[in-house]
């Protein structure tokens, strides 16, 4: 689901679900308004048109439990006799028309605000291309780039090097000549 | 649990005196640059609280700016400050808050896990009087 990635690549200010801990994007989603002909009675948040900023706003933020209005005001005939059988005693409410309240007033639950989402296997994902495609550059490079090795990085060439080191007795205490055992001619 | 605000963040220090410094320190009296301003006691903070939300004609722009404002805080709400919170929400007919505030004060908990339950024991003869059933009743507490 990457609603949030593909909203933000146009112009205008598309504000798309907000997700606790997302790390691309934290955005306000947009509740429901009575403005205009878009008027729909269920939660549906996708907009086509840019959202008035200087109206109250909903969102869904751990830190806020009580938003600035209820998810959804739009209220039909039903919602409305549900409100108002809320004015009474709430022990005369059954379960489904509690979790109904709820919904109208709240998008989504604390639960569903802090459930984990895939986005890490994008993030790994991405990674990993990237660093493919930096191993194809640096083979390239490799390949086209480098000039040929100096002559002394050869084999013969190296051999002679060691044996003309230990003859010369580098770092003979501690270091280079210090792991040859001159007696048997081999590596300590 | 005492009157304190459970698992309360960081607390002021108080001025100290010289007199109780050991010897061969000699310090001035009250020479420390600590702030003059005098410390709110837990109870203070509590009563606060509770006071803001027993307001009898509370309106619904004060509660959630309350309850925003203490989710805000380093710590857990006492079970009498959300007493008092639930009391407001009745007063509002405003069952979704109700079960909000609940939900918030299980997070607000973080890993502490034996917060919540000692809230819900504490808060269960408001929460059978008004009516208010808990997130974990509704199934909500689940994905």
């Amino acid at each position: 689901m990457m609603s949030s990635k593909e909203a933000r690549s146009l112009k205008m200010l598309h504000l798309t679900t907000g997700r606790v801990g997302c790390l691309l994007s934290k955005q306000v989603v947009v509740a429901l308004t009575s403005s205009g002909a878009r008027m729909s009675s269920h939660g549906h948040h996708e907009v086509s048109d840019s959202v008035d900023m200087s109206q109250p706003m909903y969102w869904d933020r751990l830190d806020t439990p009580l938003p600035d209005r209820p998810w959804k005001d739009v209220l039909d005939s039903t919602d409305k006799s549900l409100k108002q059988k809320e004015k009474g005693p709430w022990t005369a409410l059954s379960k489904e028309e509690k979790i109904a309240l709820y919904r109208l007033k709240f998008n989504h639950t604390y639960p569903e605000m802090k459930r984990p989402s895939h986005e890490w296997k994008t993030v790994i994902g991405g990674m990993f291309i990237v660093f493919g495609i930096t191993g194809l550059v640096v083979l390239w490079q490799c390949h086209y780039v480098y000039p040929p090795q100096p002559h002394t990085f050869g084999e013969e060439w190296q051999a002679k090097q060691v044996q003309r080191m230990l003859d010369m007795q580098i770092n003979p205490i501690e270091g280079f000549s210090a792991q040859w055992d001159y007696k048997n001619k081999q590596w300590k | 649990m005492t009157h304190a605000s459970v698992f309360r963040g960081s607390h002021k220090c108080t001025t100290m005196r010289s007199n109780s410094r050991p010897c061969g320190q000699t310090t001035p009296l009250a020479s420390r640059c600590y702030s003059h301003a005098k410390v709110e006691t837990d109870e203070e903070f509590d009563a606060r609280w509770v006071t803001y939300f027993s307001k009898p004609d509370i309106d619904a722009w004060e509660l959630k700016k309350g309850m925003n404002t203490l989710i805000g805080y380093d710590l857990v709400p006492e079970p009498k400050i959300l007493d008092s919170a639930l009391r407001a929400c009745r007063r509002l007919n405003d069952l979704a808050s109700a079960i909000r505030i609940l939900e918030a004060v299980k997070d607000k908990s973080g890993p502490h896990k034996d917060i919540y339950p000692y809230l819900i024991q504490e808060l269960q003869p408001t929460l059978i009087e008004l009516g208010i059933s808990t997130p974990e009743d509704l199934g909500m507490d689940k994905l």
